[in-house]
């Protein structure tokens, strides 16, 4: 098993044309996924590399069966896209997009919620997920991971492969690998990326990344000592970041007080997460834990 | 983006918000002609983008022109917390009952705006939720409904707020956040909202944030940036698009991606160093962004040493060191490099720069690895 991707994915992507979007459209699918579509309304009947280009959402499903999207449309038109897919009754949106307005991203995550329920947005400004050996959706470049039975969930890409080489190194190999975007109001939390893993045969420890900004972590640390079983690792960046600094993701931001490094890894130990100070020692923590 | 209070207020009025008159002024002689225009009493306001003002000796009261010309003289420059005053803000006085506060925020927790209103204003709202939080009132709104009126009053008289003024501040929330959502701010904040004597509702001051992400949509509200107290490289490197943030360290930083700039400054600290900045060189970079961001970060003077850490995914390796090798080309660096190179192509770019041999760049193999012989070399470079 693996999270959200895997070998039932049917996927179908926004943006297909494009310079970055045909280049990972076509990375996915060397890898395996199962690429079913694309969409760009101007050139609806033409296809990449034998991938069909549709003219909507609604056409793209109904042709294709596809149940996974990828939204690679520029900022302006991405959250109007993810909501296309979602009304189409695409069950998982993943946003890559970088620079969506906040408002737009507000405005989707409530109207999907409201009237697409069954949908799960994950992004924006993420760098997709990973399921090491079934599918990838995304950025992630998979030839640093291997199958396995870590999680990943992170709010930063780079990071991600970071620790996630560090895991390979050792031996240790990924369920799923789940980039859940550094925006303001991301499609998925921790939390709710934390309950698939947990109810996932195949993940056995979960490893999660956060960062400076919001309070994300700290809600992932009521709810793994509420419901979670699974031993957590947590890994925090931006100890060092000054407050009021936008640190390069949109919702890397210290405001006054709140969201801070210091008080996400309190909020985690206080739950009995173990924190590691560097990526290093978050994957050694993840193998000790691993290997006992 | 935050705004100065005079353009904040300026939104505000667009949006239909009770402002005084006032006028923008960067000279003593202009603050003058601009209070004896608005007529005394005139407040002469510091206009930076930090808080506490008041307490700093930026807002004063004067009385007639020789007051204004003594206020306008002793703000003008003044250093507040590190930013310098080079604008004023003359704003006709107010005759004030009650100070009240109230903003529209984005609660990032529930994933919706969040208004909220206290009786209690003019005073650190933090102060307020911390000791009688029960006096701070905080509803999230339905974005995709908005705040209505009915909803706004309900907030106020929440609040206990007297009835004479309900109706005056629930439209002052109302237009509160048709600014919050018309200009893609992700604050509007005032504080203090005021009850003159005469029962009318205004708002004294404002404290304005705007989604830099939406500015493509608001290219007259992109203008506002305040750049007379930005830092030099900030500037510079904003112009070449390139993502920085000015530290007050030694050793300069470049990265791939915001997650790993962040931890590689935390991994740097804990070696026992300073980082200079944070630089996000971003997903794809090419070799000319690589230099145009060597450029800038050895612009800063207090630059003793500088450290590449980069794990390529998009960003490809051999880029990196094209561009790492073009910027030694053009600037001939005098601080020590060290550069660990990972992930895509990362191979090649170890072959390039060993056939470069450039002088001064040490190889490292892991990103501790990498922190620690930065800080070593920047110790003895300094």
């Amino acid at each position: 098993m693996s999270v959200l991707v895997g070998n039932d994915t049917k996927l179908a992507v926004a943006g297909i044309t494009g310079r970055e979007g045909s280049f990972h459209t076509l990375n996915n699918r060397k890898y395996g996924t199962n690429v079913v579509g694309g969409i760009n309304p101007k050139k609806a009947g033409e296809n990449v590399e034998g991938i069909p280009v549709f003219a909507d959402w609604a056409t793209t499903v109904a042709e294709t069966g596809a149940n996974t999207a990828m939204i690679f449309v520029p900022p302006p038109f991405a959250a109007a896209s993810a909501l296309e897919a979602a009304a189409a009754g695409v069950e998982v949106v993943i946003i890559i997009t970088e620079g969506i307005p906040a408002h737009d991203e507000l405005k989707l995550y409530n109207q999907v919620k409201r009237d697409h329920p069954a949908t799960t947005l994950v992004g924006p400004n993420c760098p997709g997920i990973l399921s090491p050996g079934k599918a990838n959706v995304g950025i992630i470049p998979a030839s640093f991971f291997k199958e396995g039975n870590v999680g990943v969930v992170s709010r930063s890409g780079t990071l991600t492969y970071q620790i996630g080489n560090e895991l390979a190194q050792k031996g240790f190999g990924n369920s799923s690998i789940v980039g859940i975007g550094g925006d303001p109001v991301p499609g998925s939390s921790f939390v709710d990326i934390i309950a698939l893993f947990e109810a996932d045969p195949q993940t056995e420890l979960i490893v999660m990344s956060g960062e400076i900004g919001g309070s994300a972590e700290e809600e992932a640390a009521e709810y793994i000592a509420e419901h979670v079983s699974k031993p957590v690792v947590g890994y925090i960046a931006g100890f060092t970041a000054p407050a009021g600094k936008q640190m390069g993701h949109a919702g890397a931001i210290v405001s006054g007080s709140a969201g801070t490094a210091a008080a996400k890894q309190e909020a985690l130990e206080a739950k009995g997460v173990r924190v590691g100070r560097t990526p290093t020692e978050t994957a050694e923590i993840a193998m000790e834990i691993l290997g006992s | 983006m935050d705004l100065l209070e005079y353009q904040g207020k300026q939104l505000f009025a667009k949006h239909g918000l009770e402002i005084s008159d006032g006028r923008a002024v960067t000279t003593v002689e202009d603050a003058v002609a601009a209070a004896n225009e608005l007529g005394y009493p005139v407040v002469v306001k510091a206009q930076v983008l930090i808080g506490g003002r008041g307490k700093a000796g930026g807002v004063k009261l004067a009385a007639n022109e020789a007051e204004a010309t003594e206020h306008a003289t002793n703000i003008l420059g003044l250093d507040i917390k590190g930013h310098i005053v080079h604008t004023l803000w003359i704003e006709k006085a107010s005759d004030i009952d009650t100070e009240y506060y109230a903003s529209i925020l984005l609660d990032r927790s529930a994933k919706k705006p969040l208004v909220m209103f206290s009786l209690e204003g003019g005073v650190e709202i933090e102060e307020v939720a911390e000791k009688t939080p029960e006096l701070l009132i905080k509803r999230n709104v339905d974005p995709l409904v908005g705040l209505t009126k009915d909803e706004a009053l309900s907030i106020v008289r929440e609040a206990k707020t007297p009835a004479d003024v309900e109706e005056g501040v629930a439209d002052i929330l109302v237009a509160l956040y048709e600014v919050w959502i018309e200009e893609d701010a992700t604050l509007a904040e005032v504080n203090p909202l005021i009850i003159t004597p005469d029962r009318k509702a205004k708002a004294l001051d404002a404290k304005v944030s705007l989604d830099e992400s939406a500015l493509f949509r608001h290219p007259e509200n992109a203008k506002l940036r305040y750049t007379q107290g930005e830092d030099e490289q900030e500037a510079a490197a904003r112009a070449k698009g390139i993502t920085y943030v000015a530290l007050d360290g030694d050793i300069g930083i470049l990265g791939n991606g915001a997650g790993l700039v962040m931890s590689t400054l935390d991994v740097v600290a804990q070696a026992g160093g300073t980082p200079a900045n944070f630089l996000d060189a971003g997903g794809g970079s090419d070799a000319q962004k690589i230099t145009e961001a060597t450029e800038v970060i050895l612009s800063n003077p207090n630059v003793k040493a500088v450290l590449f850490n980069i794990f390529g995914g998009i960003t490809r390796c051999d880029e990196v060191a094209k561009g790492l090798i073009e910027a030694f080309g053009q600037l001939k660096p005098t601080v020590p490099f060290v550069v660990r190179l990972d992930g895509t192509n990362d191979v090649a770019g170890r072959e390039l720069l060993e056939q470069a041999n450039l002088p001064n760049v040490t190889p490292a193999k892991t990103m501790l690895e990498a922190a620690q012989t930065v800080v070593a070399l920047a110790k003895e470079n300094s």
